[in-house]
């Protein structure tokens, strides 16, 4: 049952050995000691679980490890670079943009993902996606505020360039 | 009546309140007496509605309970390390509330140190003192305060200190920047100065006075500001580690068998199949089974594999269809007659009922638990609201003394009122002790919305008479099955008589943001349109003619002017409403604008304008998220949630058939933080939804012409 399944996960070369119809989510949670991604569930709704496979944001609770054999996996573990946060993770820091901070690795890197498609993406485009993620706390609005940030942000560097 | 010192803050002008915890307990019972114990409760979270002497335990008042014993020292409440560090020790939890940062604040300021400064220890129960159950808004007007005085006396500590170091007198030593300081002979003494002199372990032992001076209002330097949550930057890097994400050596985890039903008896189960599989751990005791492996989906497998073989024993229950039914039927004595009825021979009379179902507080965290035993110890990390009564909880399940169990509660995935139980934290314990390991529990999504416990469904039943002027005459108001919470009505009626009349509750239902204030506040302001109505009345000015809360009127107008109501009734077709409400010593009014389309039937809200006064101000930041929080989780339960259930199973246990609200589904907000100085602060978590549900309903009434009589809002049959 089990097999040696390849991967990269944030830069790196990863070999694990599990049953290749385990969650994506249960390997990096409970083999790798990733615990960022979370569990919301189960059922790919809620999209606390988010991570990305060769860029594209999917929810890790419904991928089976065996897909992602030979690919490209991030997760919020993977988005900070060198000590500093991801400009995703800048803006949510600074709009203080969640309450009990389960949803947020999720937001983040669906976010980030977006802006890794399309780095110009605007605040429609994200929050499109994020249509897609749960945040119970109801912080919405303040999420609102950081995307608005962000492409502010982005917008800057871009101008400036 | 002693006189109170002039510092003191003012007294809050409402009653503490006598917090009924209504929560259905899951009555494990690991111990010797089990059998007989269990025939009577039925265990694996059967609830029994039929026992709700042993399922339901009351809060209990003073040492422990509800408000928690809290800190007698001020090394109880405060850490001083030698090296500089200050831990401040709280028996409060963090579910995204607030309490880490208001803490945080409430110690900085009086200790004269930066925020940043500050180490909060949370709602561990090996260290903290039990400070009660975080829940009832109570963080704020009482757990701030307890800590305030904690570190104002820890201040007094280092005067004193500084004062016989240095042989003067109190009034040339300052402490500011966490330093007791003589400015004149420009000399300086730290706290860790204090914890290495030959005193600390006397001074430190000081009970803290009650009357010790704290910083007024106007001197606030730290509190009143909008401080971060303390560990924000491990939140957005994930390496915050929530109940779900602890990890210890040689841990497994584990799965819990599940009846279909409510109700459901396990009659006989063949383990043999899970057993055979290698590296796993199954467990039985009586009604409880559960397994535990290496993995999640190793312990799944082996739960399906012996799911299929369990027999159970079901009885009838009832369905959500007939639900509000079965409450009027079942209040032991029925519903009590207005004793008004017939005393106002002219009045105009309107008898209404209004229906709020059953839903889900659905944290996104689900329950989990971690639990390990060393000997005859047991230590248990849970993301629970009531640290001290998961402690109870553990001990009488498993028969030890309550100083052999400790409970870590990590900052988690929030509660709303629905985490004050230890279900998973025993079932976590049980598995841990078959497997002579750590095993980690996470419920499902479908257990969290199947077996958790809900908001409490209501009926309730209004009558009122208006007199010739218009005025509300006679006000009767009976809430059965939901509680007391804001039954009271704020407005100056002529005669009153308000009940909460107890049913038989048909799932397992408990606390919730507000807990019975949503319900009681929905009926209310909901009829009272309709009242204003029968008078020919703005909504508004029908409210104000009859509200003497100087308070309440100020939310309300607030509210009004800043939504422009009295412009925007005049409009033709406008579809606004407005609602307002006290509860737990603070405020609110919401006004709404709602969208209706017939084809297909939607309501959605375009805008609320919601204005909330709680007392003084602690962190405008975290109080805003806290508002925008309620507006939106009031908004999920106004138009969608609902728990439909049908002989004792949930018909809807996923995100995909119980629809939170999401990020379109916001709508525009308009808040307006009113800040009192001048009176002491209450908590802000909960009233701030109780207005919502109202003021959609009332614009739906005014829009459509149909009132609106049950939660959630539906558009009636054209």
């Amino acid at each position: 049952m089990e097999a040696k399944i390849a991967f990269t996960l944030n830069g790196k070369p990863q070999t694990v050995s599990a049953d290749p119809d385990r969650p994506l989510l249960d390997v990096l949670r409970e083999d790798l000691h990733l615990t960022g991604t979370k569990f919301g569930c189960g059922e790919g709704l809620c999209r606390a679980c988010t991570v990305l496979v060769n860029g594209r944001s999917q929810p890790s609770c419904l991928t089976p490890i065996g897909a992602v054999a030979g690919r490209e996996v991030l997760t919020i573990e993977g988005l900070a670079g060198h000590g500093a946060l991801h400009p995703v993770q800048e803006a949510f820091l600074a709009e203080g943009a969640f309450q009990c901070g389960y949803c947020t690795a999720g937001m983040i890197v669906g976010a980030a993902g977006v802006l890794k498609e399309n780095p110009r993406a605007t605040e429609a485009e994200i929050l499109a996606e994020l249509q897609h993620h749960i945040c119970r706390c109801g912080s919405y609005a303040k999420y609102v505020k950081a995307v608005h940030r962000l492409v502010a942000a982005a917008q800057t560097a871009t101008a400036s360039v | 009546m002693k006189a109170r010192p002039p510092t003191a803050l003012p007294q809050p002008d409402y009653e503490a309140p006598d917090y009924e915890e209504r929560v259905g307990r899951v009555g494990y019972d690991f111990g010797l007496s089990r059998r007989s114990f269990v025939k009577v409760l039925g265990a694996g979270l059967l609830v029994a509605a039929s026992v709700p002497a042993l399922a339901q335990e009351s809060g209990r008042r003073g040492r422990g309970g509800f408000f928690g014993s809290g800190a007698r020292t001020v090394a109880a409440r405060i850490h001083l390390g030698a090296d500089g560090t200050i831990t401040v020790l709280s028996g409060k939890v963090e579910a995204g509330q607030g309490a880490r940062a208001e803490l945080s604040q409430a110690a900085a300021e009086e200790l004269r140190i930066p925020v940043s400064r500050v180490q909060m220890l949370l709602a561990d129960t090996g260290e903290v003192p039990d400070d009660g159950m975080t829940a009832g808004s109570m963080t704020t007007p009482r757990s701030v305060p307890a800590v305030r005085r904690g570190a104002a006396a820890a201040r007094n500590l280092l005067i004193q200190f500084a004062c016989r170091q240095w042989q003067v007198k109190p009034h040339t030593v300052t402490v500011r920047d966490g330093q007791a300081v003589d400015a004149a002979r420009k000399r300086s003494l730290t706290y860790a100065d204090l914890v290495k002199s030959n005193e600390a372990a006397t001074l430190l032992a000081q009970a803290i006075p009650r009357d010790v001076e704290l910083t007024p209002v106007k001197e606030w330097k730290v509190l009143g500001t909008p401080v971060l949550r303390p560990n924000a930057h491990d939140i957005v890097t994930g390496a915050h580690c929530y109940p779900s994400d602890i990890t210890r050596p040689g841990m497994l985890y584990g799965k819990i068998l599940r009846p279909p039903a409510y109700g459901a008896r396990l009659v006989s189960i063949n383990l043999a199949p899970a057993k055979g599989m290698s590296g796993v751990v199954v467990a039985r005791d009586d009604q409880f089974v559960g397994v535990a492996a290496a993995t999640s989906f190793r312990a799944e497998k082996a739960l399906v594999a012996i799911a299929g073989t369990a027999r159970w024993e079901t009885t009838p229950q009832p369905s959500s269809r007939e639900l509000f039914d079965y409450l009027k039927q079942n209040t032991g004595g029925g519903a009590p007659q207005n004793p008004f009825a017939g005393q106002l021979a002219e009045a105009r009379i309107l008898r209404r009922t209004y229906h709020v179902p059953y839903i889900q507080h659905a944290p996104l965290e689900p329950r989990a638990a971690v639990a390990e035993w060393s000997d005859d110890r047991l230590t248990v990390w849970t993301g629970s609201q009531n640290p001290f009564g998961c402690r109870r909880e553990l001990a009488q399940a498993f028969h030890l003394p309550e100083d052999r169990v400790r409970v870590i509660i990590p900052d988690f995935g929030a509660g709303f009122g629905g985490k004050h139980t230890a279900e998973c934290a025993v079932e976590a314990a049980r598995l841990a002790r078959a497997a002579g390991r750590p095993v980690s529990l996470r419920w499902t999504r479908a257990e969290e919305f199947t077996w958790a416990y809900f908001r409490p469904a209501a009926a309730i039943q209004a009558e009122a008479a208006l007199d010739a002027h218009g005025r509300i005459a006679t006000w009767f108001f009976i809430n059965i099955n939901s509680g007391p919470n804001a039954m009271d009505t704020p407005y100056a009626v002529g005669k009153k008589h308000c009940r909460f009349l107890p049913s038989k509750p048909p799932l397992r239902q408990g606390s919730y943001r507000a807990l019975a204030a949503t319900a009681n506040n929905f009926a209310r302001e909901v009829f009272l349109d309709e009242l204003a109505a029968l008078a020919g009345a703005d909504p508004l000015d029908f409210r104000l003619a009859q509200l003497d809360n100087p308070r309440l009127r100020a939310v309300l107008e607030k509210a009004a002017a800043e939504f422009r109501w009295r412009e925007r009734i005049k409009e033709k077709g406008a579809a606004i409403g407005l609602a307002c409400g006290t509860e737990k010593g603070s405020c609110v009014a919401a006004c709404a604008e709602v969208e209706i389309s017939r084809a297909p039937k939607k309501i959605r809200v375009r805008r609320v304008c919601q204005a909330f006064e709680c007392g003084a101000i602690l962190n405008p930041a975290n109080l805003l998220s806290q508002v925008q929080g309620a507006i939106t989780m009031g908004l999920g339960a106004a138009l969608r949630e609902e728990i439909r259930f049908a002989n004792g199973k949930i018909l809807n246990p996923s995100f995909a058939e119980y629809l939170v609200p999401r990020f379109d589904d916001v709508p525009e907000m308009d808040v307006h933080l009113l800040d009192r100085p001048d009176l002491p602060p209450a908590g802000a978590g909960e009233t701030p939804i109780i207005a919502l549900a109202p003021a959609i309903a009332n614009a739906v009434f005014r829009a459509t012409g149909a009132p609106v009589r049950a939660l959630p809002v539906r558009l009636a049959e054209a």
